[in-house]
């Protein structure tokens, strides 16, 4: 529309106009760099995304020309239009910073941590989003909920544990196949994504539900422990589909492909969905026109050195209780479904002496 | 002794029944409003009368019917809030039960008002016996020409449906109500839009809690500006206060917001005092998610000045040293109650019925009954830094419950103090 009218808003000290009806957050992405708040919800393809991680919390400490007061909260960005002479701060606001680290922090609070057997690892945004925004360590010393895993018919498992809840998936079923299967049961911390009586997820556009899923809890059964991310070579590819635009990347190790996804813009969004025929069934070298290297730039482990300075190659000097403020945490997460070791009913710290057998014999009164 | 305006004939004999009803006086609103007044003049009347939304925000009542959307052609709702579910709340189930009429009554009204001909009551689904009431005395009243076609010949149509939620608190919040009632899962939307642009069915819509609705009926019968007259500054009319806990006499009192907390806790007309000639520790004035105080802030306020039973008094001190009136959930705790336990059993009470949308909420509330059963049993070492962790998540209350998840933090934070310096330590 050439009629909406133009707004300055100012992010960080940075002035931009945007058209009106522009989120604090999509302004700040044209802005670009760090200025633009994480978001673990929001998917700029999928309509009615966004509200509920809180992750990407931004101070507005000016509404606007008109009423200038601050706003009195840390708003959404992702669902915050701006207004004409809006000043906002997202890394320029200390209590920005704070929050931020507190909403890692109750994000990390029911996730296993299993970033070692997690096919995601490497290009999770969740690992991310720790690195940048949270801090080391975790407070929680309680029992973590856990889910048992779920094959959502023959090409996605469902990893209930590590999920954030973002609902992305949720929209994507809706809103690019033609019935959803799937969604969100029960409410609050035992709420889970699920089919609720073990249903397959067969539209052939499902697949991309494991592309939008910022974490490992939507993984591709086609590629599950094959390999990990960061030894792969990402390759832009395209074929003649006649379900979808066939541009999609390729995930190579030598000549063989190991996987199949959509592309993914700077944001880690998809641009063109997908099906599943070009995800999952064509994984020959032949069945693709290589177009070229495709540049990975926001990821974490893939583009190396992302974290340098910051984290690096440098080992960790302190101790487990160290980096625990001097605490022993009570357990760590069980990353079996069912652990036979380190049950998580039982308080370690509360056993005299190193752990013995008998302490988990789940036989005994 | 205070003035009563809604309460005042629920003890006549019959009054559940529409022909004692009528007899009283009832249904005289109606025949007031709509075949005397337009539309516009209603919501003047409303707005004159300062009415405060009864459910807790405490949003004036006038103002919110004022910005519904009147597009051509597209029809407007009227919601009534009987999704009473704020623990130490029980206000709103005393009034269906005992005199549904007044409320059916107060939904004519409004509804004609803001030309809503579909107009709902979406009530708790633990209030299970309540919707035959409600749907008892909306036969009745249909079959005296109050509901249904050409209303009393004024060619007004109406009808009211009672419809039960599933037994979910966030769907007190209106526009996760709104959700449930179009049949979806009650996860609160983003506003805005708000309902009274895009509600029910993407229809203007507005969501007015059982007491406000009730309140309408008097505003009508004896005029805005004489309503405006009882209570004091901007807490005008009556207000319905569940008292429970640790009182002579718990139920459900009208009154009229000039009494001082101290006369509604001993006074015999009101509370009757502590059982037991026990002292009083603390209290929840106004539901369970508004601050609790302790018994010196309760009486006087910071500054020393009495606190009364109002909006404005209720809540002097902001945060810090006061409260809020919210929707009239009276909790007083003696000194033998723990005030950790108590606030464990609400963080219990909220994470169960979280909705589970937004993080810091999903996370936090389990995080914190998990804090404050260990602190109760007397383990927990670091509650207070974990607190102030879960408070430094402040959010804007777009959905509903992270409110709440900042007044957990703070309560944590205020009872573990307040369990202290009482303990002496
Ligand atoms: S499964 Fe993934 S995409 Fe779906 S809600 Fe969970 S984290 Fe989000
Ligand atoms: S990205 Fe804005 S709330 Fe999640």
């Amino acid at each position: 529309m050439s009629d909406t009218p133009l707004f300055k808003v100012t992010i960080d000290n940075i002035s931009i106009e945007v058209p009106a009806g522009t989120t604090i957050l999509n302004a700040a992405r044209i802005i670009g760099g760090d200025v633009a708040p994480p978001a673990m919800c929001y998917y700029s393809k999928l309509e009615g995304s966004g509200g509920k991680c809180r992750t990407c919390l931004v101070e507005v400490s000016k509404g606007s020309e008109k009423d200038p007061r601050p706003m009195p909260k840390l708003v959404a960005s992702c669902r915050t239009t701006v207004m004409d002479g809006m000043e906002v701060k997202n890394i320029t606001s200390p209590k920005v910073v704070d929050a931020r680290a507190s909403i890692v922090e109750f994000l990390l609070l029911n996730h296993p941590l299993d970033c070692p057997i997690c096919d995601q690892a490497g290009e999770c945004h969740l690992q991310d989003l720790s690195y940048e925004h949270g801090k080391d360590g975790t407070r929680y010393e309680f029992q973590r909920r856990t889910f048992k895993k779920q094959d959502l018919g023959k090409y996605i498992q469902l990893h209930m544990t590590r999920c954030i809840l973002c609902y992305r998936c949720v929209y994507t079923a809706d809103q690019i196949s033609n019935k959803r299967s799937h969604g969100v049961l029960d409410r609050g911390d035992h709420s889970e994504i699920a089919t609720f009586i073990e249903k397959s997820l067969d539209n052939n556009f499902i697949g991309n539900v494991i592309d939008v899923c910022p974490v490992g809890a939507l993984t591709d059964k086609t590629f599950r422990f094959k390999n990990r991310v960061w030894f792969l070579k990402p390759m832009d590819a395209h074929r003649d589909c006649p379900a979808c635009s066939g541009k999609v990347t390729l995930w190579n190790r030598g000549d063989e492909v190991y996987r199949v996804t959509a592309r993914k813009d700077q944001w880690g969004e998809v641009e063109e969905w997908i099906c599943n025929d070009c995800r999952f069934e064509n994984k020959k070298s032949t069945d693709w026109i290589i177009e070229g290297p495709r540049l990975i730039d926001r990821h974490s482990v893939i583009s190396q050195g992302h974290y340098a300075g910051k984290i690096g190659l440098t080992m960790p000097t302190e101790t487990f209780s160290a980096v625990h403020h001097g605490r022993q945490p009570k357990l760590l997460m069980d990353i079996h479904s069912v652990s036979e070791v380190n049950q998580t009913d039982i308080d370690l710290s509360s056993i005299n002496g190193p752990a013995h057998s008998n302490n988990f014999n789940s036989n005994k009164d | 002794m205070g003035r009563k305006l809604l309460l005042e004939k629920a003890h006549v004999e019959g009054i559940r029944y529409f022909d004692v009803y009528r007899r009283e006086g009832g249904y005289r609103s109606v025949e007031k409003a709509l075949k005397t007044m337009t539309q516009d003049e209603i919501v003047e009347e409303v707005k004159k009368s300062g009415l405060r939304g009864r459910g807790g925000a405490g949003f004036p009542a006038g103002m919110k019917w004022g910005f519904i959307a009147k597009p051509e052609g597209v029809p407007r709702h009227l919601v009534c809030n009987a999704d009473e579910s704020e623990p130490g709340t029980f206000k709103d189930r005393y009034l269906m039960e005992f005199i549904p009429h007044l409320l059916i009554e107060g939904l004519i009204v409004a509804s004609y008002a803001l030309g809503s001909h579909d107009t709902y009551i979406y009530i708790r689904g633990e209030y299970a016996w309540i919707p035959d009431i409600l749907e008892q005395a909306i036969a009745e009243a249909k079959a005296n020409g109050f509901l249904g076609k050409n209303i009393l010949g004024t060619g007004f149509d109406c009808e009211i449906y009672v419809h039960r939620g599933a037994g979910a608190y966030i769907c007190g919040e209106e526009t996760a109500l709104i959700e449930s009632l179009e049949g979806k899962r009650g996860n609160p939307r983003i506003k805005p839009p708000f309902p009274a642009i895009k509600g029910a069915w993407g229809r203007p819509t507005v969501v007015n809690n059982v007491e406000t609705l009730a309140a309408v009926v008097p505003i009508i019968n004896e005029g805005g500006e004489e309503f405006a007259k009882i209570g004091v500054g901007k807490s005008t009319g009556t207000k319905l206060i569940s008292a429970c806990g640790n009182i002579n006499k718990p139920g459900v009192y009208e009154i009229d917001m000039t009494i001082s907390v101290e006369e509604f806790i001993y006074s015999d007309e009101y509370c009757g005092g502590i059982p037991n000639g026990k002292r009083l520790k603390a209290c929840i004035p106004g539901g369970s998610s508004v601050p609790i105080l302790p018994a010196n802030l309760l009486l006087k306020t910071a500054k020393g000045e009495t606190r009364y039973m109002n909006y404005e008094s209720l809540s002097d001190g902001g945060f810090a040293t006061g409260s809020m009136m919210g929707s009239g959930g009276f909790i007083v705790l003696d000194e033998d109650q723990c005030v950790v336990r108590n606030t464990y059993s609400l963080a219990r009470f909220y994470r169960h019925e979280s909705c589970g949308q937004c993080s810091p909420c999903r996370e936090g509330t389990g995080w914190m009954e998990k804090v404050l059963l260990r602190l109760e049993k007397g383990k927990e070492k670091l509650v207070i830094s974990i607190c102030f962790g879960i408070s430094k998540a402040k959010l804007k209350a777009t959905p509903f419950v992270p409110w709440v998840t900042l007044h957990h933090g703070r309560w944590l934070l205020q009872s573990v103090i307040l369990e202290m310096s009482l303990n002496g330590m």
